[in-house]
């Protein structure tokens, strides 16, 4: 555990992506090979499941320390993470003991998983009793999840590529899908073998930036092929040994969840991967995302669900054909047999995402502002000439998303961050005028400089008017334009409306508190906009 | 009418008619220490400690001071006040005043680990401390100086043997002080900002001994910085002036620097818990040593502090004032060459 809290650490405090590079090549270059194929886990967000939850983690480190409930919560706010809390709170190691290499402890978890509660409970106080401060607090994150060190799937790919001598694209397509880090070993996850044995294995997504420049500076018109972007979950969609495989971007496997797809395992040839949008659509036209958040995560699905929400794949892009991976061919060749495909399964539940047809730069821009018509969020811009590469890249594939909504709120509650922001007033809730009372209707956390957050933060301290808990209530004195993708009717928010990714797009500072925006105004982009 | 009342310019004690680290200007003033938020501009007379007191001509230039010996018992109208050392800085006390059989003890900042240079933290026993709680949390407990030096000093070799200058960012009264004792220990090639150049001069010309340290100017070849320490304060790492060490790397000692958002926040390349301040185990100690039946807890966690002293059974009440927390009140004088 020691080697990995100190990767930890560093690829946490540094502050150059090479250094953290470095330090993960290093990592791989030194560590036994166990522990590198749960650190391609953990980095690729396969983490195991919760062995203990937060409050038995909590409860227990307070047995071990003796202080009240309400001095433990405390600290946690000033902390903003419960896993730091808790290595913060333990007393200090004074044993010498040795703690084991990272794969016990996460194998362990795995296997205590199903046991009684006291040997759990055993479990993890003789593994604090055994770690140091910074061992503890990757343990605890370890448990607890959200391992946000800064640290992307990319660097990790490119590290273990400068460390094994593979190309990036090729490990990160052989460390994708379905593997187990409890079965699986380091020569066989990074084997080509991998690919022939798993038949659920996706490819790694292609993924586009956001347009910098003038359309002009992409050169001619014709060789683009314009798109609408969908507002949905990416996926991929794959038929392999007469089974069928949905994948989330997240690489997550969504095959049970939506049962329209089912079907489409029996009509679809064999050897083939789509690349899409999942979304849910009637006759072709997408409905609110706010819609597809209520088919995530739901177990059981009604026909009530299937016949409001039907879930469809908008298909746009094909990765392999008749069992052959054909990325490397221009996409106006993989179009073609898309099209085919497309065209010969007929089903519902598989749409062609259609082609935008436009001869010059001024028409496409034209025709963006229909976008949120269309009920998408903006065009994208593919190289007609493009091969399906590998990651985020520049070049060939641009998104051109439209402007967002914008409204002017007022800041009424604040609540300390986390992670960076611990011990700083950064997570605000705004709302609109309704007559002369507030409606609080969003939250947001982001779209502030440091240097603002700040200054917000020391408004708030002098500010504040009542506490609940950690949530103080200040005076409505700040304006702030608030920029959203979408909004949808909602009964679970008082204002009655959710926004689809609100953030803050600017401090108002020229704006007093009675020249913000009504409830009025947010009911009639709901009419607008929501429908 | 208690010994000392919470008035709106500072502690005040109304039968001596003085104030104890006044914000506002006062007749008569009885400074801690000489840190800005303790000790500001205005007041006709000042009562500290010698060590003090120059520190107090250099930032407030010329005033009414008496300087005293800790232990040194002098009366103010009819009451006993005495200074007793505090192990926050070089000259800080805790002010100690008796009247009439009743015993006050007001801490200032202190620290209770002896660091080599502030003087050793001495228990009061009064009836009635006043206390900071800057780190009243007991997720702020420190390591031993011993070992945080350990943890500076390998970073430093670390740094230098990425060929880059190591800066080390610490208030420029104390704190610059104790990081020079740190790294002269592996290191005799070592620059200060000029706020902190101004310190060392005048705590050199009061005869106290500090390693051998050379100010940051525009004269210094920028070679020169290669394999060096500096040592500046809070606020230079983000001005232009840090840029004539590149390459370097940046570490910030600051108690705060206990939690990582901070350290990340603070975009440090490494943050050390390096405190003046008494950490949570610190202050408990402190508070139980000197015996006292009520205590009042001013900056800091002063909230959670008290209430948790109520709970074990010391009576306690929260007072607001008017001083700053370990990072962010130092007034820094950018390229003050």
């Amino acid at each position: 555990m020691k080697q990995f809290a100190e990767l930890v650490n560093i690829l946490g405090t540094s502050t150059k992506t090479n250094d953290k590079l470095d330090a993960l090549s290093a990592y791989f270059a030194t560590a036994n090979d166990k522990d590198k194929v749960w650190v391609i886990a953990i980095f690729s967000g396969r983490r195991p499941k919760r062995a203990v939850n937060s409050t038995q983690l909590w409860t227990w480190c307070n047995e071990l320390v003796g202080l009240p409930d309400w001095l433990f919560e405390e600290s946690y706010h000033v902390v903003g993470d419960l896993a730091e809390t808790i290595a913060l709170l333990l007393p200090e190691t004074s044993s010498a003991a040795a703690s084991h290499p990272l794969h016990y402890y996460l194998e362990t978890l795995i296997s205590i998983e199903k046991e009684s509660e006291t040997i759990r409970k055993q479990f993890i106080v003789s593994s604090w009793q055994a770690m140091t401060q910074i061992e503890r607090f990757v343990f605890n994150k370890l448990i607890t999840g959200g391992f946000r060190i800064g640290v992307s799937q990319k660097t990790m790919v490119n590290a273990l590529a400068k460390t094994i001598n593979l190309d990036a694209s090729v490990i990160a397509h052989r460390i994708s899908g379905n593997w187990d880090p409890l079965t699986t070993s380091f020569s066989d996850l990074l084997s080509e073998h991998s690919l022939s044995t798993d038949y659920s294995k996706p490819y790694p997504f292609y993924l586009a930036y956001a347009l910098e420049d003038e359309l002009t500076a992409l050169g001619e018109p014709h060789e683009w092929q314009a798109e609408w972007k969908w507002d949905g979950i990416r996926g991929e969609l794959i038929k392999r040994n007469n089974e069928l495989f949905v994948w989330s971007r997240g690489e997550e496997l969504m095959t049970e969840k939506f049962p329209e797809y089912f079907l489409l395992k029996d009509i679809l040839p064999n050897g083939v991967v789509l690349d899409g949008e999942i979304i849910p659509s009637i006759n072709g036209t997408p409905l609110p995302f706010a819609l597809l958040q209520t088919r995530i995560g739901r177990k059981n699905v009604t026909k009530k669900n299937l016949q409001e929400t039907p879930i469809t794949f908008f298909a746009y892009d094909l990765l392999e054909y008749n069992g052959n991976d054909i990325r490397e061919s221009m996409l106006t060749e993989r179009r073609i047999l898309l099209e085919k495909i497309v065209g010969e399964t007929k089903h519902p539940a598989l749409v062609l995402s259609p082609v935008i047809n436009f001869n010059t730069w001024d028409e496409l821009t034209n025709l963006r502002m229909q976008s949120r018509n269309m009920g998408s969020e903006g065009i994208m811009l593919k190289r007609k000439k493009s091969t399906y590469q590998v990651g985020r890249k520049r070049g060939d594939w641009w998104k051109w998303k439209i402007d967002p909504l914008v409204i002017d709120a007022v800041m009424i509650y604040a609540q300390k961050g986390h992670g960076r922001r611990s011990n700083l007033y950064t997570d605000y809730t705004f709302a609109v005028k309704d007559g002369d009372k507030l409606v609080s209707f969003t939250k947001a956390y982001s779209g502030l400089t440091d240097k603002e957050f700040a200054e917000v933060d020391s408004f708030v301290k002098r500010n504040a008017i009542e506490k609940f808990g950690p949530v103080r209530t200040v005076k409505p004195e700040l304006v702030f334009e608030i920029a959203f993708e979408g909004i949808a009717a909602s009964n679970r928010h008082k204002s009655g409306v959710a926004l689809r990714f609100p953030r803050i797009n600017r401090w108002r500072k020229d704006k007093k508190p009675d020249e913000i925006n009504t409830l009025d105004d947010l009911k009639q982009m709901l009419e607008q906009y929501g429908k | 009418m208690p010994l000392i009342e919470f008035s709106d310019k500072g502690l005040y004690c109304r039968a001596g008619g003085f104030y104890i680290d006044p914000w506002k200007p006062v007749d008569k003033a009885v400074i801690t220490h000489a840190h800005s938020d303790h000790a500001r501009f205005g007041s006709n007379n000042y009562l500290c400690h010698r060590y003090t007191l120059p520190l107090l001509q250099l930032r407030l230039g010329n005033n009414n001071y008496q300087a005293v010996e800790w232990e040194e018992k002098i009366f103010i109208n009819d009451v006993q006040v005495s200074l007793h050392p505090a192990g926050h800085m070089i000259g800080s006390s805790q002010i100690r005043i008796e009247y009439k059989g009743e015993v006050w003890v007001a801490s200032g900042d202190y620290k209770t680990e002896d660091d080599g240079i502030s003087g050793k933290f001495e228990p009061v026993s009064c009836h009635s401390f006043i206390t900071e709680s800057t780190f009243g949390l007991p997720i702020y407990n420190w390591k031993p100086q011993h070992e945080i030096f350990q943890n500076i000093q390998d970073w430093i070799t670390k740094t230098h043997e990425e060929g880059k200058a190591a800066v080390l960012i610490g208030y420029s009264m104390g704190k610059a002080q104790r990081l020079m004792q740190c790294v002269s220990m592996i290191c005799n090639n070592i620059y200060v900002h000029g706020a902190i150049w101004n310190v060392h001069d005048t705590l050199l010309k009061a005869g106290i001994a500090l390693p051998d340290v050379k100010p940051v100017t525009n004269q210094v070849q920028k070679d020169a910085y290669k394999n060096s320490v500096i040592i500046a304060p809070s606020g230079a790492d983000s001005s232009p002036w840090i840029k004539r060490f590149t390459p370097y790397n940046v570490g910030v000692c600051s108690g705060w620097m206990q939690v990582r958002g901070n350290v990340r926040r603070y975009n440090a390349d490494a943050g050390f818990a390096l405190s003046d301040h008494a950490d949570w185990k610190g202050l408990l100690e402190a508070i139980k040593a000197t015996g006292a039946q009520k205590v009042f807890v001013t900056h800091g966690f002063q909230s959670a502090f008290s209430r948790y002293l109520n709970e074990i059974g010391i009576t306690s009440a929260e007072v607001k004032t008017e001083y700053g927390d370990e990072l962010g009140t130092e007034e820094v004088v950018i390229n003050n060459e």
